[in-house]
């Protein structure tokens, strides 16, 4: 076995040099009842050209989306990954370290998680970042635990243009608790959470974009939840986006959490992914998650710890602000890599060809018959309405080998009202000819 | 000395000597990024586009990004650089308690990166996503032979995040049955800081078990914890101090015959995968740390995968997403139906460490795997063997599992902590294992160092260790509490760090520093 470094005759003189006479005698704590008795229906090992056959089989029953004209997004977004990124992210030293735990020999993550907290605060217009954590949408449920510590109250509402499946997210954290209230789909970008914040709100989740595309107002957002002393948790499922929108910080978010998979990681059918949690300095002891900070050593030199575990579970077990024990540390270097190579000036053009990429496809939309977009602001994403359910269009497209975008039904089966609906989205990899293909199929399912 | 929660050192004692000049031909010191990047460089090649006709709502950006950027040779060089002061599995042994540091196969890297998996979005058609949808499948197949389970759920993200829906899964069935009053859940002094952290999340009180003079837990002990009032039981097997639970069957019946469920935490499995199937234990639910036992990348700390196994009695439980057979093809059912206890993340997990562990499953098959944890229960006894006339075991007179404890008593007044053993192994070349945990023993040491080391390594290590040990014990204590002096850094000033919390990098820092 090409893993496994013994020969029998290592095993067998390392069995003497214990004193056991087998590796049996090793196990014999475990009963005997259960011991070795069964016999898996699995297969035994295989050399490695036989798995990489079975493991390509299976990827060559996707449909990847470099394979044709591609509009999915709806929380995850098809963008361009430089090849030095993938190939850092492989090196030994990053790829195989554990969580820094002992910091003179952990110095390069640790740094790497200092680059990274920064660039995030930076990035959303927030005073602390955190190390990272498991996606966006775990982020967002945390962000709303951590509001409720903050403010000691329990309301919390959600924007109907949140992403469907953080809110189900979110409602799975909270299952038992009182307080939550889900506000209905709004695609045609209408807001009406203002008018559900009270004394005894704890916050607001906005998603911006939002869900089907549309920029929320923040600024006003902001200024009712803090009327009522309430925090605005901002969500950013595009991350790119705030390349050319104001942050979320600047325009008066306390807490803002993002889903980071858009710089420096691939779809990979949703996951690994990176969040990203950000908030006022203020706050820091609520947070959740691994925390990089900067000191020095013995002799004075400039280093990096993990910080202020004292909130952590390995510390403070049932009294911690989190279970968590993990962030997403390679996704993490993956987006701060991508994120250093993009830097000011590349991530401004990124996002600006994004949106004119959008706007070229809202606007090839707009004049197909029969098809009505329904934002009149969005970054690089948009909501259609068309004439007949959308689930079939969008399996019909793919069938030709267009895949057009995410029917909304499929999110929000039983939601009256959105079974017409189809998110789509456009990046940078988009092409004219891409479009032109979108378009011209639609015509012809719609004729 | 300060010490934090734990009663750890946190300050160094004294400063030691300046690393050797000849480490900085090879570990040279990096800046930072916001030092030597620049607003104008960028190592990404666009065009410089103005949009006529934007359609951003007046909310178009205003506050500078603040954002330096890298040309390639620039970021090459610069994240080159940071990695060379990181340890890692791959340059040498990583005898991390607990944490099961393994090799990462490269052949796990590369089945990741086929863009039918990696460039696959999780939105796409299901007739788009069949293959995908069969990693699913097969590895579920694979997780559930292993442990003689029902069922999987696939979705979360990490151990902890399978803990969640572990106990989230055994609230839903207790509510399910009436029984929505029982509010403690049994945890033994021994698990992990998840484990407590884990049950308060969901409102359960956290009632302790002690261990035995053994290290492991009686049955009689849970017996006497049982009331009408318990939900559950958190164990870890093989437990924390390397210990298979020898009562674990009977402890499992007895929880069960209280009307409680049995949460196992998986994150041990590595001794026991392909020799020992949890199910046949009595167990309801147990996580799956793929990034352990199934050789996932740690990454400097994540992304993991927490797949959880369930019982006949908590499937039903289980969340959204799962993927089914239907006709020809497979399904994913995205929406829970009235007793799934919902959804625990956006999409469908965690896909690219799938992946690598079906690859990694695949390579090795069932008896490849019953093998490798042979070998790791092998090499912790060896170790053991190696050391046990220097080091403390405190549970001494049994053979241990896929890892080793001792505690700090073989150090006691040679004025060598635990902490400072572990800063001089790293001079030795050696990242130091598990440190002060589990909590059960003073000044823990906790040693597993998994099927991956050959025995000329194992050999080495126990040289190394045993020369540390003699040394301390001789009264040469400086060269502990001055460790290290070979690495990047001295020792760290944790306390400063948290007392002065500086999280991000800011500009007015830059003369200062």
């Amino acid at each position: 076995m090409r893993y496994l470094p013994h020969s029998p005759a290592d095993r067998a003189e390392m069995l003497a040099a214990i004193g056991v006479g087998s590796v049996d005698e090793l196990f014999s704590a475990v009963p005997a009842s259960v011991l070795s008795t069964f016999s898996p229906d699995l297969p035994d090992h295989q050399p490695e050209f036989a798995v990489e056959a079975h493991m390509r089989a299976l990827a060559g029953r996707n449909h990847a989306a470099g394979d044709g004209p591609f509009f999915v997004g709806a929380g995850a977004y098809r963008h361009h990954v430089p090849a030095t990124v993938d190939h850092l992210i492989q090196r030994s030293e990053w790829l195989t370290a554990y969580t820094p735990y002992q910091p003179e020999v952990s110095q390069g993550t640790l740094q790497m998680l200092f680059e990274f907290q920064t660039q995030v605060a930076h990035l959303t217009g927030m005073e602390v970042a955190n190390a990272s954590m498991y996606d966006g949408s775990t982020a967002t449920a945390e962000a709303v635990l951590m509001a409720r510590r903050i403010t000691r109250r329990d309301k919390v509402v959600l924007s109907g243009g949140l992403h469907p499946q953080y809110r189900d997210t979110v409602v799975t954290y909270l299952s038992g608790e009182e307080g939550l209230t889900c506000l209905s789909p709004s695609p045609e970008g209408q807001g009406d959470i203002v008018d559900h914040i009270d004394e005894g709100t704890a916050a607001i989740v906005v998603q911006t974009p939002d869900f089907y595309g549309h920029l929320r107002d923040v600024p006003a957002l902001a200024r009712a939840a803090h009327e009522k002393g309430a925090l605005l948790i901002v969500v950013v499922t595009e991350i790119v986006s705030l390349g050319l929108i104001e942050a979320p910080g600047a325009l008066g978010a306390d807490i803002v959490v993002a889903e980071g998979q858009s710089i420096g990681n691939p779809l990979t059918f949703g996951g690994p992914y990176v969040g990203l949690l950000a908030c006022r300095e203020k706050f820091v002891r609520q947070m959740p998650g691994r925390l990089c900070g900067e000191t020095v050593d013995a002799q004075g030199r400039r280093g990096f710890v993990l910080t202020l575990s004292t909130r952590e579970q390995h510390i403070r077990r049932e009294k911690a602000t989190s279970n968590i024990c993990t962030n997403s540390g390679l996704c993490a270097l993956a987006f701060s890599i991508h994120l250093s190579l993009l830097g000011e000036t590349g991530l401004t053009r990124l996002a600006r060809l994004n949106h004119a990429r959008a706007c070229a496809l809202a606007d090839a939309l707009a004049a197909v018959p029969g098809v009505e977009v329904l934002n009149e602001s969005f970054f690089n994403e948009m909501t259609i309405r068309l004439p007949r359910a959308a689930a079939q269009i969008v399996d019909a497209l793919a069938a030709r080998g267009i895949l057009a975008g995410v029917p909304v039904s499929r999110l929000q089966p039983g939601e009256p009202d959105v079974d017409r609906l189809i998110v789509l989205a456009a990046t940078e990899l988009t092409t004219d000819a891409d479009i032109a293909a979108l378009v011209e199929a639609l015509k012809g399912e719609l004729a | 000395m300060t010490m934090n929660a734990t009663g750890r050192p946190t300050a160094p004692t004294s400063a030691p000597a300046p690393s050797s000049p000849a480490d900085a031909a090879l570990l040279p010191a990096e800046a930072l990024l916001f030092e030597i990047g620049d607003r104008d460089h960028s190592g990404v090649d666009l065009p410089d586009l103005e949009v006529g006709d934007e359609r951003l709502a007046g909310l178009r950006r205003k506050t500078p990004l603040d954002l330096p950027g890298l040309t390639e040779p620039e970021a090459m060089r610069h994240y080159v650089r940071l990695s060379r002061r990181n340890y890692s599995i791959d340059s040498g042994m990583y005898p991390l308690g607990s944490c099961t540091m393994k090799h990462n196969p490269r052949l796990n890297e590369k089945m990741a990166r086929l863009p039918g998996f990696a460039d696959v979005h999780p939105l796409q058609p299901v007739a788009t996503v069949q293959g995908a949808l069969g990693v699913i499948e097969e590895l579920a197949h694979w997780l559930m032979e292993l442990t003689n389970t029902s069922a999987v759920a696939m979705s979360p993200k990490a151990g902890a995040h399978g803990e969640l829906c572990g106990m989230m899964a055994i609230r839903a069935a207790h509510a399910a049955n009436g029984q929505s009053h029982r509010d403690v859940v049994l945890v033994p002094e021994s698990a992990h800081g998840t484990n407590p952290a884990t049950a308060a999340f969901l409102g359960y009180k956290v009632r302790s078990i002690d261990a035995n003079a053994n290290g492991t837990v009686d049955v009689a002990a849970v017996k006497a914890a049982i009331d009408d009032n318990v939900a559950a039981i958190m164990l870890t097997n093989p437990n924390t101090c390397g210990l298979f639970e020898p009562e674990i069957i009977e402890i499992a019946e007895a929880i069960h015959e209280a009307g409680a469920y049995f949460y196992c935490d998986g994150a041990n499995f590595n001794a026991i995968m392909g020799v020992v199937r949890p199910g046949d234990l009595g167990i309801d639910a147990m996580h799956i740390n793929l990034h352990k036992t199934f050789s996932t990348p740690h990454g400097g700390g994540g992304p993991g995968a927490g797949p959880v196994v369930l019982s006949q009695a908590l499937a039903p439980f289980a969340p959204v997403p799962f993927v089914r057979r239907s006709g020809d093809g497979l399904e994913l059912v995205e929406h829970p139906d009235a007793t799934s206890l919902g959804r625990l993340t956006a999409f469908h997990g965690q896909m690219g460490m799938y992946v690598r562990a079906l690859t990694y499953m695949l390579s090795h098959g069932k008896d490849g795997l019953a093998q490798a944890a042979r070998d790791a229960v092998l090499n912790a006894n060896y170790i053991k063997a190696g050391l046990d006339d220097l080091f403390t075991a405190p549970f001494d007179g049994q053979p241990v599992m896929h890892e080793v404890l001792f505690d700090d008593s073989f150090l006691k007044g040679t004025g060598v902590s635990t902490l400072d053993f572990a800063k001089a192994m790293i001079d030795e070349g050696f990242h130091p294992m598990t440190m002060y945990f589990p909590l059960v023993v003073h000044g823990a040491m906790l040693i597993e160092p998994t099927e991956s080391e050959s025995r000329q390594t194992l050999d080495a290590f126990i040289a190394t260790m045993r020369e540390l040990a003699e040394d301390a014990v001789a009264g040469n204590a400086e060269r502990f509490t001055a460790a290290p002096i070979r690495a990047p850094l001295a020792r760290l000033d944790e306390t400063r760090a948290a007392r002065q919390p500086r999280l991000i990098w800011r500009h007015e820092k830059t003369e200062a520093s």
